[in-house]
């Protein structure tokens, strides 16, 4: 049995008829079109489905779309305005923070959250965070960089805005 | 704009589409009508088909066609069997399962659910038959066979062709090398040693699982969309299978989400294919986690090597015996077992050889090329017993090292003149990097006490490596100058992470003058870029890379002659500099000398490039590689003496890489080849119970994470031009991953003195060896 829920994906408000089983990243992917989050592993390990729910991350693999109703979910391609890349966007770029790109939506939006919990993190922090993704090109190192780049500029808090 | 150069760091051409979530990887593609593949697999690791219906599923609604072998053998317009080097594989199980998760069946349907669903409903009988569940099992006396009979192709790789399987054995390949005299050797050495090392199965682990899109007009005209690192071999094997000509194969392949060797040979196309045919329509199937571990993985290895050596340090003679489980097909199995026993030596002159590696043939899933091919499984070995025997001999192990490693023209173990070799700078760049003491040895052995506690001990370990690439093979590339100066490249490179549109966009660039925004490297598309043999074996930049190069200047010479003729200017005085046509009274842009020729606005110059590689090379000496990889790597370790418990403190690699051309590619490429050998060093491990592989998900298979990583890993690219290569380039992309577990090891070993053989080195196996020393 289907059911519809509402909620605001990327700002906008969306609403979609569901089965109680689809993930919400089957929605997102196959409703929405919105494919920048990929599954991985499928069982909440690799963080390549990483989106946004109310600005915490979530492995939307293992999340029902039902549980998101009334929700706000962003996803990789509510980041970017037209032109305007997000700051996380343009140092994951300058420090070559990824090759394949599989992971990268998702190594993105994880540091995205933990730069509105933390606008400063420590790296050891940055390590902490981002532990729950798996970057198999192993851009790992650059990854860090990137993001301490974004912090130490408060480049986060402006790219928020 | 910007000119394109080389040695500089550009943004990566394939990077906004990437970091915006635009870029399409297969799985987020469809196509109109497209119906959705399952596949039904063995539960068994080897049984015998007694029957199979699938006539109950056939009746399911929604489902549109089942795939049984049926389908396969006795259809005129199938060649049941393949495999790129025995034609060992069918599309689906004809008379036996040979592994756990051998696809058996397959289901086409409306969704992927009822498909899924639609499985369940295939009646399969096993008789379940003795399973090989190892090396050891394979090689015994009357063995069960997991083949009875082996099809050889009429035509296969060039240098594979002296490697048969052995009738009546599991023996897939026996692969042998001797040098000098073994026993005169050996009389000759003032120590000996001998160790066995081993290392499991792994398996690649890309975030992307495999996946295709596959339609078959009524014609027969095959197109799939495909997650291959080889088009054109996918290309060829479709089109033996399905009995068409290759022009009748159409390949395409979006950006992968990672290959590392694991997306090179047909894997889920030929099936997809199939499904295709049967249904009418255009079907899609993207493998689960599990399936991509039932599908391939990397040969787990039993490595036996004795190696004399005189009082002096100098490595006189070495036998060595390798058996790669190569699993239930052939795969590449042969060629990886022929290159761990040509670097079964190391970068190392020894006269005396006597190697044999063999590919076997067991019931677990085919093994096939992973990132390193058949060193990072040699070089464990090797680099583990270097350390061995400087311990024993009291020698600094970076000292023996380059006593006994390869200098610019040595003889590889082929007898073949090495060039280019920068094995010694690296060796040397990287104990630079990690702090060694050269004076280590003489002075007693002191280790620093603790860290933080008492039960903390460091170490630092050091290991090199040298590796071939792929020869003789083929790269052809095609440049296009447009009407406005810019320009448009055609390979069948396929960007799986590597960087290789930025670099080849670099290189046409900088031969042009133009700036890397006017440059489009298009995606791959077998009806539409020239061939390519494969993006593998570390050989796109260096091979590619130079057939770029050589359309450009196809190009420049073509805009020459075109000035030449149109301005009436000997060609010999006009010259090209920074995107421009110099005549000497005028300068001119592309732009100008097109619309010159042409006569307005349009028209198109084609550059044509093609690198072939031979077995012999310019100077008539052998060649079985066409340049050649060496690297070294340094780790300090800390290791928990109560418990075990390993940290890594500190990584190096140094890879002499010919020229970097893009630095900052480079490096990612250095970085993230080292942290891929960190997790086969430290933990990836698959395991078998019975047969069973139980940990086929990324819970219970663990890939190293951000909270596994050193505080430092420093990529240093040591740069020693290749005389072929483009701008001096070589291949970059394995070489760093090698050395890592055997300089972890023997980082272990210098911290807390026990020698842990077999991989990963895990805490227990570190804590038993501790318990076991005490």
């Amino acid at each position: 049995m289907k059911k519809t829920i509402a909620l605001k994906v990327n700002g906008s408000a969306r609403s979609a008829e569901v089965e109680p089983r689809t993930t919400l990243l089957e929605m997102v992917r196959e409703q929405f079109g919105l494919t920048g989050a990929k599954l991985g592993c499928d069982l909440q390990v690799c963080g390549a489905c990483t989106l946004l729910v109310d600005g915490k991350p979530v492995s939307a693999c293992s999340v029902l779309a039902v549980d998101v109703d009334g929700a706000a979910v962003e996803t990789i391609e509510g980041l970017s305005a037209k032109d305007r890349l997000h700051p996380l966007q343009e140092a994951f770029m300058q420090f070559g923070a990824l090759q394949c790109g599989y992971c990268t939506s998702g190594f993105i939006l994880t540091a995205k959250a933990l730069l509105a919990e933390c606008p400063r993190p420590t790296e050891q922090q940055i390590r902490d965070y981002l532990a729950g993704n798996f970057c198999r090109c192993g851009c790992y190192q650059e990854i860090v960089q990137a993001i301490k780049d974004v912090s130490d500029q408060g480049k986060a808090v402006r790219g928020n805005s | 704009m910007e000119p394109a150069d080389i040695g500089k760091t550009f943004r990566r051409l394939d990077y906004e589409t990437k970091v915006t979530g635009r870029a399409q990887y297969l799985a987020d593609m469809s196509v109109p009508g497209m119906l959705h593949g399952k596949i039904l697999r063995s539960s068994y690791p080897h049984a015998r088909i007694a029957r199979i219906d699938g006539s109950k599923a056939e009746k399911f609604p929604g489902v549109v066609a089942v795939l049984t072998r049926e389908d396969i053998l006795h259809e005129q317009g199938i060649e049941p069997f393949y495999g790129p080097v025995f034609k060992d594989q069918t599309i689906v199980a004809t008379e036996k399962v040979r592994h756990v998760g051998d696809p058996v069946a397959a289901v086409a349907a409306l969704t992927a659910d009822i498909a899924e669903a639609a499985l369940k409903l295939i009646d399969v009988d096993y008789e379940e038959l003795p399973a090989v569940l190892n090396v050891g099992d394979a090689l015994k006396t009357n063995p069960t066979l997991v083949h009875e009979t082996v099809r050889i192709p009429e035509s296969g790789f060039a240098d594979l062709t002296e490697l048969k399987p052995i009738d009546g054995t599991n023996i897939c390949t026996h692969f042998r090398l001797k040098r000098g005299d073994i026993d005169k050797g050996f009389a000759q050495a003032d120590h000996i040693f001998e160790d066995i090392f081993t290392l499991p199965a792994t398996q690649h682990s890309f975030l992307e699982t495999h996946a295709c899109i596959a339609s078959v007009e009524p014609g027969g005209r095959i197109t799939v969309w495909a997650t291959t690192q080889n088009p054109f071999v996918v290309r060829t094997q479709l089109a033996n299978i399905f009995k068409v000509p290759v022009s009748k194969v159409r390949v395409v392949v979006p950006y992968l989400g990672g290959g590392y060797g694991g997306k090179v040979y047909p894997k889920v196309e030929p099936i997809t294919v199939a499904l295709a045919r049967k249904a009418g329509g255009p079907v899609r199937v993207v493998l689960s986690r599990e399936e991509v571990f039932y599908t391939i993985t990397k040969h787990a290895a039993v490595i036996r090597m004795k190696t004399g050596v005189k009082k002096d340090g100098t490595l006189i003679a070495r036998e060595c015996e390798i058996h790669l489980d190569t699993g239930a097909y052939a795969e590449i199995g042969p060629r990886v077992a022929k290159k761990s026993g040509y670097t079964a030596a190391g970068p190392y002159k020894i006269p005396n050889l006597k190697i044999d590696s063999y590919s076997i043939y067991t019931n677990k899933p085919p093994a096939g090329a992973f990132r390193g091919f058949g060193v990072s499984q040699s070089a464990w070995a090797v680099e583990s017993q270097m350390d061995i025997i400087a311990a024993a001999l009291n020698r600094d192990p970076v000292e023996l090292r380059k006593q006994n490693g390869y200098d610019e023209g040595d003889k590889f173990v082929t007898e073949e003149t090495l060039r280019a070799v920068g094995l010694k700078e690296c060796i040397d760049q990287v104990a630079k990097s990690i702090g060694w003491d050269t004076d280590r040895i003489k002075a007693p052995k002191l280790k620093e006490p603790a860290v933080s506690a008492d039960r903390l001990r460091r170490g630092k370990g050091i290991a090199c490596m040298i590796k071939a690439t792929i020869t003789p093979s083929i790269s052809c590339a095609v440049v296009k100058l447009n009407e406005d100066a810019s320009l448009s490249i055609y390979t069948g490179t396929v960007e799986m992470g590597q960087g290789s549109e930025t670099v080849l966009a670099q290189i046409a660039g900088k031969e042009l003058g133009i700036p890397l925004q006017k440059i489009q490297v298009l995606g791959v598309d077998t009806d539409v870029v020239p061939y390519d043999l494969t993006t593998s074996s570390s050989r796109s930049t260096f091979h590619m890379g130079k057939a770029v190069q050589l359309a450009a200047q196809d190009i420049l010479r073509q805009l020459k002659q075109t000035a030449a003729k149109e301005y009436n200017v000997p060609e010999e005085k006009i010259s090209v500099a920074e995107g421009k046509i110099r005549l000497p009274e005028a300068q001119l842009d592309y732009a100008q000398v097109m619309f010159k020729r042409f006569g307005m606005q349009g028209g198109t110059l084609v550059g044509e490039g093609q690198v072939k590689t031979s077995t012999q090379d310019e100077f008539g000496d052998k060649s079985t590689s066409a340049f050649w990889f060496l690297a070294a790597g340094a780790a300090e370790v800390e290791v928990d003496v109560d418990t075990g418990k390993l940290k890594l403190v500190k990584y190096a690699s140094a890879v002499d890489v010919g020229k970097a051309l893009n630095p900052l590619g480079c490096r990612q490429q250095l970085n993230g080849a080292a942290i891929t050998g960190m997790g086969q060093a430290l933990f990836e491990e698959i395991a078998y119970d019975n047969g069973q592989l139980i940990n086929p998900n990324l819970i219970d298979y663990v890939l190293p994470s951000l909270g596994d990583m050193p505080a430092m890993i420093e990529s240093i690219a040591v740069e020693v031009p290749d005389r072929n290569g483009p701008y001096g380039a070589k291949g970059i992309g394995e070489s760093a991953l090698i050395p890592v577990a055997p300089a972890i090891a023997n980082a272990i070993y210098d911290a807390v003195g026990v020698r842990i053989k077999d991989l990963p080195l895990k805490a227990e196996k570190i804590y038993l060896a501790l318990a076991d020393k005490k």
